[in-house]
């Protein structure tokens, strides 16, 4: 293989970059990506760069040092309008063309938008420069912010937001947020944090749209039973929409994400994908800690030309939310029970206005006396511990044990 | 110099952190001490919160690892070292003589990292 093309410059290809130099591959390698910004981390943006504790350059996730050892050529800043029929030449936006023998799709997600013309005052926090916006406004002075969305994006921005005074609702449309990834009981008890950190939580009701006369700013949220939120700030997040869109009209199987197999190939052997655009083996992760496993399997199977490894990994995520630290891992489904086995639900989290950590607790999901995720708020030790017992039992159940 | 804890109040395997500003981390790795600045430089996380195995202390939040006789990163997302402090075992008593902030830049030199025995 003697030219590898990147499509896509956020983690995922940043880490696959760094996987084809570690697995050998010594060609021509073009990392093309539609951000103008060299490879950042997203993590923070909802929560240490939004409350000003970590700037730009703690972003950054590859130095000048090992940017050069990668020896790559960046196509910042360029969008990629389609994949041709053989999947070995890309198309960019101002219609010039790369061609390798390699292609590698790390393309990611788009923040989900509510329809309407845009207001200022609307936000959405997926890139740099969402967050850099969010920020601005958030600088003068106090606000009414309404976050539409109570997922993990939308609790870490209220959090932010309440740290820098911010007045905050969150309006969720479903009974408890978080339950569809938590379970009910610990989702309750996510939703608490909320409370605590003095941020309004109105859930099981959704929005009918937004406020505001076209090209000015939003002033307020219509609820679906008519209640109007007056808003300065509204941040929306709903979820996001994989980057498959110029895929139209390639061979590529899209369905919710681009359809691989289990080590990450697509209906191309020399097409892999990896990171939140990817189904790999049936499932979707939108996580990073998939963005950054997934490479090393998929870059092997491209330079073998065929499926050679499974990308297998135990689903992991965290949260950081009202000065708390919520770990979860594992495969949870609708049905299994929680179980609280170290700390309690009454006050996990301790009280962030005092500075003060709570115990913490560690929960475990259980089905049939089996273990099949675990969640902690403030637990990490022992989450540590379960984390590794439920990889130790999912390597031993893929080994056929 | 900071003093720590009791010898036997810190048994192999297990860690303690300290609140200073930065705070720190002395871990028991088989009988050897060692000090280490406490959060992991790649995000906000507590390094004695993590998986200790050999000389190797994993961040309990996104798996980067440390070579504690160093504190430099043995894998990703951490890539920058994290400081080195030297250890005392002094009348029973663990002490860690914090690196100045300034002087020590946590370049892993290992001549500056404290290494005491707790055998």
């Amino acid at each position: 293989m003697r030219a590898v093309i990147v499509v896509g410059a956020s983690l995922a290809g940043l880490y696959a970059a760094r996987e084809l130099r570690a697995q050998g591959f010594d060609g021509r390698l073009v990392v093309i990506g539609a951000e103008p910004h060299p490879p950042y981390d997203r993590p923070p943006l909802s929560k240490s760069f939004l409350t000003g504790t970590a700037d730009e350059d703690r972003l950054a996730l590859a130095d000048e040092e090992e940017t050069a050892e990668l020896a790559a050529e960046w196509l910042l800043g360029t969008r990629v309008r389609a994949l041709d029929a053989r999947g070995r030449t890309v198309v960019l936006d101002d219609g010039r063309t790369v061609t390798g023998d390699g292609v590698v799709i790390a393309t990611g997600a788009a923040a989900r938008r509510l329809p309407g013309p845009p207001l200022a005052g609307v936000h959405t926090v997926r890139t740099l420069d969402d967050a850099r916006a969010l920020r601005a406004d958030l600088t003068r002075g106090p606000q009414r912010v309404v976050v539409i969305g109570g997922g993990f994006i939308g609790a870490e921005t209220a959090s932010s937001c309440a740290v820098l005074g911010h007045d905050v609702t969150v309006v969720e449309a479903a009974p408890l947020p978080l339950a569809a990834q938590l379970g009910p009981q610990m989702a309750s008890v996510c939703a608490g944090l909320h409370a605590r950190g003095g941020v309004a939580l109105l859930t099981g009701v959704g929005v009918a749209g937004l406020r505001g006369a076209a090209g000015r700013s939003v002033t307020a949220v219509e609820l679906a039973d008519g209640r109007l939120l007056p808003a300065d700030v509204v941040v929306v997040g709903i979820g996001a929409i994989p980057n498959t869109q110029w895929l139209a009209g390639s061979p590529l199987a899209v369905d919710d994400g681009i359809l691989c197999d289990d080590g990450c190939v697509t209906t191309l052997p020399q097409v892999v994908a990896v990171g939140d655009v990817a189904r790999v083996g049936g499932a979707r992760a939108e996580h990073w800690t998939s963005a950054t496993e997934q490479p090393r399997a998929a870059v092997r199977n491209l330079l073998a030309g065929h499926t050679v490894e499974s990308a297998h990994s135990l689903p992991y995520f965290w949260s950081d939310q009202y000065g708390s630290r919520i770990q979860f891992a594992g495969h949870r489904t609708s049905g299994d029970i929680a179980r609280i086995v170290e700390g309690s639900s009454a006050d996990p989290g301790g009280d962030p206005t005092a500075g003060a950590r709570g115990g913490g607790l560690l929960a475990v999901y259980e089905r049939a006396g089996r273990t099949t995720a675990a969640l902690a708020i403030d637990c990490a030790r022992p989450f540590m511990k379960a984390r590794r017992g439920l990889a130790a039992d999912r390597a031993a159940e893929l080994a056929g044990v | 110099m900071i003093p720590v804890c009791r010898l036997e109040d810190l048994p192999a395997g297990d860690s303690v952190r300290l609140d200073t500003t930065p705070p720190v981390a002395v871990f028991n790795a088989d009988g050897e001490l060692y000090a280490i600045d406490d959060t992991c430089s790649h995000q906000d996380a507590s390094l004695s919160e993590g998986w200790l195995e050999g000389c190797l202390i994993e961040c309990p939040l996104h798996a980067a690892s440390f070579d504690l006789r160093t504190g430099r990163p043995t894998c990703l997302p951490a890539r920058r070292p994290v400081r080195t402090h030297q250890v005392y075992v002094e009348d029973g008593v663990i002490h860690v003589l914090v690196a100045s902030a300034t002087g020590a830049t946590g370049d892993g030199d290992a001549s500056a990292a404290g290494k005491g025995s707790a055998a």
